[in-house]
């Protein structure tokens, strides 16, 4: 039973998920899973700023049943099937300690210095949070998809704008985390 | 009946993100420092098995539930946005060590600052709405 508890390699973990897209492909959908959030600002009224959100969100519900069902699934693997450690490249860990403070690798899911309701008495740290999300929320919107939607969904139906908006994913994550961490932290 | 099914897709996911550590702000971190080959190995083996299932579907013709043709629409021409708006979410994706799936996963898993995340995520989504007609596209 020890595959339960431990981590699922990625030749397990790649393939459940093109099974994920595949599922839904098979129940009429499409995998995508920044389209929620532009569902979920139609339904809270958004329409009333935007014609951006005057859609029938109605007919979008099945993905807040994926969205919520991710919840459980987080909910059921961080509590009855995982030690919440991750174990990253030891070079890696050392430099995040050194460089940033972050110290839990090897010992916590999520940094504690970030991912903590004791962080969050920090501003900088609710600032970090809400500019990150922000900027996941705007760019996959602006891009027509997330990594689930272009990543996986778009590049495997051989899409070129999904492969566009990758490279610009990673041109992005790499600007980040080279050039502007050692700005931000 | 359809909404327990979208609903169990959706648990199903969100064990696999967690569990293979795709929802951890450390393997998000370590990709882009090009530390492991365990998030490209994640995305690259989806995206072998994507495209060879996608392909058999094509050639087989294989519908959806009721008879419909598969949702794989393609993707509406540009270079722009995708490019720009690409940037902008990886920025955002390096920043908070999440996208938008993980997100969802986090918050059943309890790292309540996640909420935060989402609804940056979501405040973002909206000012997009917003800008949408003058941004280029």
């Amino acid at each position: 039973m020890n595959w339960i508890y431990e981590p699922w390699p990625w030749y397990v973990a790649g393939p459940l998920i093109a099974l994920v897209m595949f599922l839904l492909l098979l129940i009429g959908k499409q995998f995508g899973m920044s389209s929620p959030l532009r569902t979920t600002c139609a339904a809270i009224g958004a329409g009333k700023a935007a014609d951006f959100f005057k859609f029938d969100w109605k007919a979008e519900r099945w993905n807040l049943m994926v969205v919520l069902g991710a919840v459980i699934g987080g909910y059921i693997a961080s509590n009855y099937m995982s030690d919440n450690t991750v174990e990253i490249n030891p070079e890696v860990a050392q430099q995040l300690a050194a460089d940033y403070q972050i110290e839990s690798a090897g010992t916590s899911y999520m940094p504690p210095e970030l991912f903590s309701l004791e962080a969050l008495s920090n501003p900088f740290v609710i600032g970090v949070l809400l500019v990150g999300g922000f900027l996941v929320g705007f760019g996959a919107r602006y891009a027509g998809g997330c990594t689930s939607g272009h990543a996986i969904s778009g590049l495997s139906n051989l899409q070129l704008p999904s492969l566009i908006a990758v490279v610009g994913f990673f041109i992005g994550g790499l600007v980040m985390v080279h050039f502007l961490y050692p700005l931000i932290f | 009946m359809r909404y327990i099914t979208y609903l169990a897709v959706g648990v199903f996911f969100g064990i696999v993100m967690f569990k293979s550590e795709a929802a951890s702000w450390f393997r998000i971190y370590e990709m882009f420092q090009f530390g492991s080959f365990h998030m490209y190995g994640i995305i690259g083996s989806a995206l072998v098995l994507g495209i060879l299932g996608i392909q058999l579907f094509k050639i087989k013709n294989v519908k959806a539930v009721g008879g419909n043709n598969l949702k794989l629409q393609p993707k509406d021409k540009g270079i722009a946005r995708y490019l720009i708006g690409g940037i902008i979410f990886g920025l955002g994706w390096a920043l908070a060590g999440a996208c938008p799936g993980p997100m969802y996963v986090l918050a059943g898993a309890g790292y309540a600052p996640i909420l935060i995340v989402i609804v940056g995520a979501l405040l973002g989504t909206f000012v997009y709405g917003l800008l949408r007609s003058k941004l280029p596209h």
